[in-house]
């Protein structure tokens, strides 16, 4: 049976993000194995040309008032509208805060079986088939969705982004029909990052702090400026996180964020189990530890075994070489 | 208003995750249980939002064999005041949509008019059994609330949006909250709240006592099927950097551009 997938694009500042080509990316590749077709949808006002250019052949659009900012009735009544009238029989989102609640209700709604937070498809035997961490990544298990329209979220960097194919797509506007009904949760204030670095569990490139760095001042003046040298988004470790060095937003593990960057550089981090559960699926891993015993360095791709209040700087100042 | 919480058993975050031999699922023989961490933001919250008077009852409601009534008492230790324990055979192999139907049947029955959940179980990491659930009552939702004030009929909630930025969402009750880390500090139980739970009830409801239809629920009706657990493959032996901080941190950007690649 062909595939015919549904991208659900989200966008930022009027462009789709990142995860949008990413998905679209595995989409072709996916609908191409079985002669099926690429979709998108986008819910607000959006750039469609770079959707078609990487792979999209229609490209389904809500806009107007409800479609500024994330409303889970309208969204999810808009996604519903995408899905019948693309006909598609799988549906692809990223595993980010709007997919993260609207998937699970369009999957009770349209009785359709949802795998979450992927990290990698295949089509086989004319379904697809999801890969997903459990147990925090400890495991993974390969998932089945055998409902007509099969539902997937995939965490951001699972795949790369290809080459464009660049097609141009037929622009759909999607007929919805929304009621006040539909306004059930509205966005009252949106509260912006002091920084503008990239979301972690979207970041390709972190650095984390741990206990070790003792106090606040000195998480803002090691881990921080190391970050912005090497265009990472800052972490940390529950221990840090719990002493107030850094925000709860910020603790990357098991009660945490979990997060795939292509580098990963622990600071002053034993590697406990509940940290390595959040970032061990990271491409690259440097540790920065003391402590020649320390278990993260079972999973470093390279360590450095000092004092991390020497290291770091000197991490931070080749780095704003090499990046300059 | 009654508030219920959905609380769930999972293995301890330290436990050594091992795969049995068929793959389809892990050797829970030596597992230490505890409460799902998220759950237990759910339940504090709700204690405190009794405790401010804007609840009357806090219902725990646990899908759940006989072996999870120890978390159950350590959360009406904690200070629920009842709980429901959902449990039939016709239950097992449920996926997310199969557990929501469940819930939404109990919760129904119960006249709960505000549902806290954990954002996710750790165990599964899906995330999935409350929005579903939301949809199924008709409620309203918010997600991975770190911060929640209930005035009158309306909730009020920040939540993480995309790229650090948070947004407050607001609706009305009834609604499903799942709860994050910060949102509170959850309390353990104390002596006396331990003695007073073993005369709190927990009652037990099947599929018929919930009224659910054979084959709405279960294996049966489950969409999403795991076909083999395996474990991570193994990460390749890494290089320690050795020399002075400025020679460790010159060889180490060169590797990282050089060798790795990723910048
Ligand atoms: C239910 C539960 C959930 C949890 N969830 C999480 C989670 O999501 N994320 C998480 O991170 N943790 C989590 N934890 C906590 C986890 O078990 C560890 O306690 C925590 O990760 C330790 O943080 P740390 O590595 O910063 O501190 P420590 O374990 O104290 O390690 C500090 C390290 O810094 C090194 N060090 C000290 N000084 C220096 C120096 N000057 N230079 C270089 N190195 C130095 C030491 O050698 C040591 O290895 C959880 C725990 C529980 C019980
Ligand atoms: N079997 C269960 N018993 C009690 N609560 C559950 C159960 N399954 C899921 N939940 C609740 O739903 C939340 C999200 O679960 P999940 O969708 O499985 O990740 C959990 O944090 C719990 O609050």
């Amino acid at each position: 049976m062909p595939t015919n997938i549904l991208v659900f694009c989200e966008t930022e500042g009027g462009k789709p993000r990142k995860t949008a080509f990413e998905l679209l990316g595995k989409a072709t590749q996916l609908a191409a194995a079985t002669g099926g077709s690429v979709s998108a949808v986008v819910l607000g006002d959006t750039d469609t040309a770079a959707l078609g250019a990487a792979g999209a052949s229609t490209v389904y659009v809500a806009s107007g008032a409800a479609f500024g900012t994330y409303v889970a009735g309208a969204w999810v009544k808009a996604l519903q509208a995408a899905v019948t009238a693309s006909g598609a029989n799988v549906v692809l989102g990223a595993a980010a805060a709007i997919a993260r609640e609207a998937f699970p209700r369009l999957s009770a709604r349209l009785g359709a079986g949802l795998a979450v937070e992927c990290t990698d498809l295949r089509a086989e035997g004319g379904s697809i088939v999801g890969r997903r961490p459990v147990y925090a990544g400890k495991a993974l298990v390969d998932v089945k969705v055998t409902s007509p329209v099969a539902l997937f979220t995939v965490r951001p960097n699972s795949f790369p982004i290809g080459a464009s194919p660049g097609g141009s797509a037929a622009v759909v506007a999607l007929d919805i029909g929304l009621t006040d009904a539909d306004m059930d949760v509205v966005v009252t204030e949106t509260l912006k990052p002091a920084t503008q670095a990239v979301d972690l569990t979207e970041a390709d490139r972190i650095v984390s702090g741990g206990r070790s760095l003792k106090s606040k001042e000195s998480f803002d003046a090691i881990v921080r400026p190391l970050a912005a040298a090497a265009h990472a988004t800052p972490g940390a470790s529950r221990a840090a996180v719990d002493a107030g060095y850094a925000g709860h937003g910020d603790q990357v593990g098991q009660t945490g964020k979990v997060v795939n960057p292509s580098l990963y550089i622990a600071l002053g981090i034993s590697g406990a189990i509940q940290h390595l559960a959040g970032m061990r699926t990271s491409r690259v891993i440097v540790a920065v530890n003391k402590d020649a015993e320390a278990p993260i360095f079972q999973y470093a791709t390279y360590g450095i075994v000092g004092d991390l209040f020497e290291v770091a700087p000197a991490i931070e100042k080749e780095l704003a070489k090499a990046l300059a | 208003m009654k508030i219920g919480v959905c609380l769930k058993q999972v293995p301890a975050t330290d436990t050594r995750i091992r795969v049995n031999p068929t793959g389809t699922g892990i050797l829970t023989d030596d597992v230490k249980w505890e409460i799902n961490p998220y759950d237990e933001y759910a339940l504090e919250e709700a204690i405190r939002l009794k405790q401010a008077g804007k609840g009357t009852e806090v219902v725990i409601f646990t899908i759940g064999e006989a072996a999870s009534e120890a978390r159950i008492r350590d959360g009406l230790a904690r200070g629920a005041d009842r709980a429901v324990r959902l449990d039939d055979a016709a239950f097992a192999g449920s996926d997310a949509l199969g557990r929501a139907r469940i819930f939404a049947a109990a919760i129904q029955a119960e006249g709960i008019g505000l549902v806290l959940t954990g954002r996710q179980s750790i165990d599964t990491d899906t995330g999935t059994v409350p929005g579903a659930l939301a949809e199924l009552l008709g409620w309203r939702q918010a997600s991975w609330v770190d911060k929640l004030v209930i005035e009158g009929e309306t909730f009020t909630a920040h939540r993480a949006a995309g790229s650090g930025t948070r947004e407050v969402v607001t609706g009305r009750l009834p609604a499903v909250v799942t709860c994050d880390k910060g949102l509170n500090e959850p309390r353990y139980a104390t002596l006396p709240g331990i003695m007073a739970a073993k005369k709190k009830a927990i009652v037990v409801k099947n599929a018929d006592a919930l009224g659910l239809a054979a084959g709405s629920v279960g294996a049966a009706a489950a969409l999403v099927v795991e076909e083999a657990m395996s474990l991570p493959p193994a990460r390749p032996a890494g290089r320690i950097l050795s020399g002075d901080a400025a020679t460790v941190a010159a060889e180490l950007v060169r590797l990282l551009r050089e060798e790795a690649k990723v910048i």
